[in-house]
């Protein structure tokens, strides 16, 4: 049996060797950097190295620095505390920068740079996104090195369980999957639970379009998501834990896989976890491609290997859960906070942020910015500091017209709202949500029907088919949708479209479908007159009286 | 289950009507016991509880989200609404999607006059379709030799699929797909007539509510369900008591 890994060994193992490097070259291996060609970068510069024999000069592999609009990016920092950070690079351009820069010493002439202030970067607080970009996510030393495992040492050796669950429940952590129940809550649920075996789970399902901020936290920093169950499985007593991984996110399934492996060998989970009695078995389950299977009750279903179909509540997953277990399912990102929280101290994590939604949340950014990515910001921040300030803004000479949050469950929010703080609360009464963190920027060019359109079509897509509202609601919103954006809509449509609407919202069986309609809700709210502006008929005095008795004509 | 003992009750007001429920019993089954009536669908005494039509939704004091009758257990002083406006509104809109998404042309179905979506239509005053008919078009499987399933009647509310896992135990049906696009399939998508695990018991055509499944052989309006069947052996089996539901003497 191999003896569990010395965490302080490793960070000084790590120190000295970092010390033997004269410069560094950190090319993102993320997955929006190697589509846009980012392996054969890294490979031109470690060849140049290999070429030249120096094995003072570093090249590593990490994972998402976050500003994927520009990438590949490469990051390269000398001795001097000096770094460059090289954008959009190709396979020549990495030839020069293996010349004059890793091996010359001076930043390359000619190649596109970030400045070092960009306010992209400057404004960001990153607690989850620590050490993305600037670790190898496929080397467990890396992280260790970056003060990794030490909160999980720290509450091993330390701490009670319900010390631990006490900590999260002071540091005000709520969950970032969308909803944003207070994850203290429902660790010492699940605390209390009474039962041989319990489980908790990591739900990396993210399937709102435009989103990848847990698929980043999982390919960038696998580990973290490791320590931070690892911690939720000591405080509440469970002994197996399961990383849920959607099938479309090879690269995460893949260094998950790995830094399971990796953890597992170095005794931080499995038996006698670091020689303590404390065990903790961990997998990955990928799932089969369904947006619902987000949703717990689905997910749950799914990592038994049934149909994944959302089933009645209560009772809940912390009473009955995986095979009739008490199971506690976290989102990926939330997890991902548990080791600082642990580190830093719960006080030190409520200080973020707002008073009742602490902490910083990440936002992928998509749509019509300047620069898009992945940002992580305090939450409260207005969405003109991100839009404006920190995405530089609209291109093209366009102007903001609405941010979309919270995915197909969420809604647009207008541009009178631009100075609204961003959290929990604020979004809600705004009629949007928080969602898991998509931001979707759209400029005036957008006709918001065509967008209420697209995201009812995700949703009748992703609809399971087990209750009616859902599987045949959203197909006839999306035609009744369908009629108005092509020009051939009635009044008497528009008025179905919303009676169906809060139909849907409150007779379906799970969040999919209740939230479904939310587009439509949010985009009549704020742009009715642009559906108005496409119907045909125009309002007859009567239209009210008559609409119910109108009978239907297919289209 | 040990012989009755008698259980508590809680006091409980439905529709203004304050009566005594059992305590732990559903919604639904204290409101069948005091004659109020609220339409079900997927819902069948003595299979499991699906939740998938939501035509028993309900109003409960105090909860912002509307409750499936089916599926909650009722608790002291709770105070039901099972029909206001809100709720007859919701329901007609379920049955017009569901009338919407197959094709339920009772002029031609062998289960008109004893149609359970027909009934419901009825009882709920749904006249119009108000939603573009989407004229399903899955075909016929008359391959079995005594039975016929149209899937283009079939509402899924996954009674066969229910009856044949939980009573016949024999689990030829599934649903398939997902969305609009899940379909009721035998086995692994076979014919039903292949399908080597159909015991040929017919419980899966009794409980059907509508013509989706039915004997072979019977012309328009000449199928006739029985569902209290389920109700019936599930009685039998699980408490030793040979009995209809309907038998029942109300517990005072």
């Amino acid at each position: 049996m191999a003896a569990p890994i010395d965490l302080d060994d490793v960070v000084r193992f790590e120190r000295e060797e970092r010390a033997r490097f004269v410069r560094r070259a950190l090319v993102c291996t993320s997955t929006a950097c190697v589509t846009a060609g980012a392996l054969p970068v890294r490979d031109r510069l470690t060849a140049a190295l290999d070429e030249a024999e120096r094995t003072d000069i570093g090249v590593v592999s990490t994972g998402c620095p976050g500003l994927c609009s520009r990438g590949p990016l490469v990051r390269v920092e000398d001795r001097a505390e000096q770094t460059t950070i090289y954008t959009h690079v190709d396979t020549e351009g990495a030839g020069a920068i293996a010349d004059e820069h890793l091996l010359g010493g001076q930043p390359t002439d000619g190649a596109t740079t970030m400045p070092p202030d960009l306010p992209f970067f400057a404004r960001q607080e990153r607690v989850v996104l620590e050490t993305a970009g600037r670790i190898d996510p496929e080397r467990l030393e890396d992280y260790v090195g970056e003060g990794g495992y030490h909160a999980l040492a720290k509450v091993i050796t330390l701490m009670e369980p319900a010390e631990v669950v006490d900590a999260i429940t002071r540091s005000g952590l709520r969950g970032r999957g969308g909803a944003g129940y207070p994850t203290g809550r429902k660790w010492a649920l699940l605390a209390e639970a009474e039962a041989d075996t319990k489980y908790v789970v990591a739900n990396g399902d993210e399937g709102d379009p435009g989103a990848y901020m847990d698929r980043t936290i999982m390919d960038s920093d696998p580990h973290r998501v490791i320590e931070g169950l690892a911690i939720a499985a000591y405080a509440t007593g469970a002994t197996k834990g399961f990383v849920y991984v959607r099938a479309e996110y090879p690269l995460a399934i893949e260094r998950m896989e790995r830094a399971i492996r990796a953890a597992k060998r170095a005794k931080l989970i499995g038996r006698n976890v670091l020689g303590s009695s404390f065990a903790f078995d961990l997998d990955v389950r990928v799932g089969a491609g369904a947006f619902v299977c987000g949703e717990e009750t689905a997910l749950m279903a799914s990592i038994e290997g049934r149909r994944g179909l959302p089933v009645l509540r209560p009772p809940y997953p912390t009473e009955k859960g995986l095979w009739g277990q008490p199971t506690m399912i976290n989102n990926v990102e939330t997890l991902a906070n548990v080791p600082a929280i642990i580190a830093r101290g719960p006080d030190w994590f409520a200080s973020l942020g707002t008073e009742s939604s602490p902490g910083t949340k990440v936002f992928a950014l998509a749509g019509s910015v300047a620069d898009t990515g992945l940002i992580e910001v305090p939450m409260g921040i207005s969405l003109r500091e991100i839009v404006f300030d920190m995405a530089g803004g609209i291109p093209n000479g366009r102007t903001f017209k609405a941010a979309q949050t919270g995915g197909p469950s969420g809604g647009c929010i207008p541009a009178q709202y631009l100075d609204t703080p961003v959290d929990y609360e604020h979004l809600r009464d705004l009629g949007s949500m928080m969602g898991s963190g998509g931001l979707v920027v759209m400029d005036d060019s957008v006709s918001m029907p065509e967008v209420a359109r697209f995201y009812l079509a995700f949703c009748r897509d992703e609809s399971c088919g087990k209750c009616v509202p859902c599987r045949v609601g959203t197909e006839k919103m999306h035609a009744f949708l369908d009629r108005i954006c092509e020009g051939t809509g009635r009044r008497r449509d528009l008025q179905h479209l919303e009676s169906l609407a809060r139909t849907v919202r409150a007779t379906s069986l799970c969040g999919l479908g209740q939230s479904a309609p939310n587009p439509v809700f949010s985009t009549l709210e704020h742009f009715r007159d642009e559906y108005e502006a496409l119907l045909v008929d125009l309002e007859e005095p009567d239209a009210g009286n008559r609409s119910e008795e109108v009978a239907h004509e297919p289209a | 289950m040990s012989p009755r003992e008698p259980r508590a009750t809680v006091p409980v007001t439905i529709d203004g009507q304050e009566v005594d429920a059992v305590e732990g019993e559903t919604i639904l089954s204290l409101a069948r016991r005091v004659g109020v009536p609220i339409p079900t669908l997927c819902y069948l005494d003595g299979l499991s509880v699906h939740g998938g039509c939501r035509l028993c939704s309900v109003e409960v004091d105090g909860d912002p989200r509307l409750r499936l009758a089916c599926a909650t257990p009722v608790w002291q002083d709770m105070d039901i609404r099972t029909s206001t406006w809100d709720l007859q509104e919701h329901r007609r809109r379920i049955i017009e999607l569901l009338f919407a998404e197959g094709n339920h042309i009772c002029a031609t179905c062998v289960s008109s006059g004893a149609c359970e979506l027909q009934d419901l239509a009825a009882t709920n005053r749904v006249d119009h379709i108000h939603y573009e008919l989407s004229y399903a078009d899955e075909g016929v499987d008359a391959s079995h030799p005594k039975y016929v399933l149209d899937r283009d009647r079939c509402v899924k509310c996954t009674r066969c699929v229910r009856v044949c896992a939980e009573v016949e135990g024999a689990s030829v049906w599934e649903i398939a797909e997902r969305g609009g696009g899940s379909r009721l399939v035998a086995e692994m998508d076979v014919p039903w007539g292949e399908a080597s695990s159909c015991t040929w018991c017919g419980k899966c055509v009794l409980v059907c509510p509508t013509g989706a499944l039915s004997f072979k052989g019977r012309g328009v309006g000449e199928m006739r369900h029985d569902a209290e069947v389920v109700a019936f052996l599930s009685r039998a089996r699980n408490e030793g008591e040979w009995v209809n539901r309907t038998d029942e003497e109300v517990p005072s």
